[in-house]
């Protein structure tokens, strides 16, 4: 019995996704155990007690200092065998997912990801989904002893519930075939704040007319402490990186505050963004659809409309 | 090369999303079906591969029930060369998964191309269900994908980033942009796509472990509150109070 919870690593410190995934499986109620990967130290290991977790195995394994999505399932797979866990519990992501689908065939557990909240276990074990791109939920019966669980950002909310885990390091069994995909190299920009992970989001549109104007949008970000993000044709254009690219073909974010400039608020954009708590749109056509779905307008120019916020934002600091 | 892409059917992306039988079931009155948009990235990149490497073909295949046909066409009509339905209601994403491992056992695809995930489930799981269940790698989501002899050299995306890979053939990839630009069919392909050979398939059965119990709507949204350009000041000050946010 108890839950594996896998935590993804960036620089070091574990993504606060990761420490929702720890936070939702304390919420089960069953003693919670996590796999950490690569490098960390162990102070960071450590303070996952806070979160809820007991024990924490790090494997240490230099070959998984490289995110490798097999690699990583073994691990897991692993852990989970030895612990004799019945859920695994992880965060939704580019990593995340891919291992999920992996680690569930492997054990052949009910697989749910997207997961938007605690499961209800009143009668079965239902968990409940987010589909049609945020434009419905599913609840769904998990049938299987095993379980792996991939939750969506905001699934649980973060907060200190224990001490300091017990660490220990992990062993596993790797062989040739976990590196069978060859990571070449990485290209990551370090520092900035991740998109998917972002609590405010400032986002441009083709309203900003051009790359070299982008300026604006970074410093009300920076004032802020946002990350920056685009609609489709601003990446398409190459104006910004694909990565910052939010919508139904895009990223996905869920931040406390949604921050959009000239972009119209096609429906597909809005895809991306519905599960923002608050959205705040600024936009010099009254009748841009985006306004239907925001919380506060500004109907403006955005080159006035942009720096004046951001002024007023370091003002009220 | 032999190239399977799975492609899903799924309600185009500016539909209103509707429930019937006491919100058990999708509403698919009024609703307009293409194929899943990631999926069709999958299936250009597919095409454009079939182009570059002389006696290539690419089969579509489809987990779905007769009315998926005109979807399937489409592709045909795009430049697949034949199709396999399977003919059966795609419940979840394992059952899917185990429809398209169960075909692809019997026919030995050099290259499986998937979306990076569908747009009705958006679970992201397909694609490494059926490369565990076919024990070949699977990658997701991949930017960028160029077949060099038995190895593939992919762009894969991370979190703030992208990451290069090497991973030898065969194996399946989960698509997204820009892999390729979505292609339109021309009017010999829409002729063409009509005779081109559409099999249906009986699925096999699993368990896959997962029960619909119903979908929900998500609650309404209130209405939205104006500001005035000339007074910056009041949205900071809203922001800080009202929604706590600041
Ligand atoms: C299958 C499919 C998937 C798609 N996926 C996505 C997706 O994931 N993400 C996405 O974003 N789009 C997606 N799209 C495209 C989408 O339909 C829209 O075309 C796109 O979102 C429009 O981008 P935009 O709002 O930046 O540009 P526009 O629609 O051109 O809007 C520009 C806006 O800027 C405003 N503006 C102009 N000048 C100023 C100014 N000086 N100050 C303030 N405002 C100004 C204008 O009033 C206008 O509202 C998809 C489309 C399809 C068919
Ligand atoms: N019913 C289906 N038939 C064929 N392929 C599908 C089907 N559903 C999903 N797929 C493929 O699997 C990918 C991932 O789907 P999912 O795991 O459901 O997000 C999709 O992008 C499609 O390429």
């Amino acid at each position: 019995m108890g839950i594996l919870v896998f935590v993804e690593c960036a620089e070091g410190k574990v993504k606060k996704t990761s420490l929702e995934a720890i936070v939702y499986a304390h919420g089960m109620g069953e003693p919670v155990t996590v796999i950490a990967m690569g490098k960390v130290d162990n102070a960071e290991l450590e303070s996952l007690g806070k979160y809820g977790a007991q024990k924490v195995l790090h494997a240490d394994d230099t070959r998984l200092n490289e995110e490798g999505i097999e690699a990583y399932a073994t691990v897991i797979t692993d852990a989970f065998a030895k612990e004799d866990s019945s859920i695994l519990v992880l965060a939704n992501s580019s990593l995340g997912t891919p291992v999920a689908a992996i680690v569930a065939s492997r054990l052949n557990a009910s697989l749910a990801t997207n997961v938007v909240e605690l499961p209800d276990t009143s009668s079965g074990f239902v968990v409940k989904r987010s589909i049609y791109t945020g434009k419905a939920f599913s609840r769904v019966e998990l049938t299987k002893d095993k379980k792996v669980i991939a939750i969506r950002k905001n699934a649980a909310e973060l907060k200190e519930v224990g001490g300091t885990a017990n660490v220990s390091v992990f062993n596993a069994t790797l062989t040739d075939a976990d590196f069978a995909t060859k990571i070449l190299s990485t290209e990551k920009a370090t520092g900035d704040i991740l998109l998917p992970e972002a609590e405010i989001v400032v986002s441009g549109g083709r309203g900003m007319k051009g790359p070299e104007h982008w300026g604006i949008i970074e410093d009300l970000a920076k004032a802020l402490g946002a990350a920056t993000g685009c609609s489709k044709p601003v990446s398409d254009m190459g104006w910004r990186p694909h990565h910052e690219h939010v919508g139904q073909t895009g990223i996905k974010v869920s931040p406390q505050l949604y921050i959009a400039v000239g972009i119209s608020g096609a429906i597909q954009h809005l895809a991306g963004v519905n599960s923002s708590k608050y959205i705040v749109v600024i936009n010099k056509d009254a009748e841009a659809p985006f306004f239907k779905a925001a919380d506060y307008g500004i109907v403006g120019d955005a080159f006035d409309v942009v720096p004046k916020l951001t002024e007023a934002i370091k003002a009220a600091k | 090369m032999k190239i399977l892409v799975c492609i899903s059917h799924v309600p185009d992306t500016t539909s209103k999303i509707n429930f019937v039988n006491d919100n058990t079931k999708f509403d698919t009155a009024g609703v307009q079906f293409i194929i899943g948009p990631y999926d069709d990235y999958a299936l250009a990149r597919a095409i454009e591969i079939k182009e570059a490497n002389a006696g290539s073909t690419v089969t579509v295949l489809n987990v779905g029930l007769s009315e998926t046909e005109p979807t399937i066409r489409k592709a045909l009509a795009i430049g697949a060369d034949d199709a396999v339905r399977i003919n059966a209601e795609p419940t979840d994403s394992y059952f899917v998964a185990a429809q398209i491992a169960e075909h692809a056992k019997s026919t030995s695809y050099d290259l499986i191309l998937m979306g990076r995930e569908s747009i009705d489930f958006n679970s992201g799981v397909v694609h490494g269900i059926v490369g565990q269940m076919l024990a070949i790698p699977a990658v997701s989501p991949v930017m960028k994908l160029e077949i060099e002899g038995t190895k593939a050299k992919l762009t894969r995306e991370i979190e703030g980033g992208k990451e290069m890979l090497e991973v030898n053939l065969p194996f399946v990839a989960g698509c997204q942009e820009p892999i390729a630009e979505w292609k339109i069919p021309n009017m010999r392909g829409i002729m063409s796509a009509r005779t081109k050979p559409l099999n249906v398939v009986e699925p096999v059965s699993v368990d896959s472990g997962i029960k619909l119990i119903k979908f929900e709507q998500p609650p309404a949204k209130g209405t939205v509150k104006m500001i005035s350009a000339d007074n910056v000041a009041e949205l900071v000050t809203l922001l800080k109070n009202e929604a706590k946010v600041l």
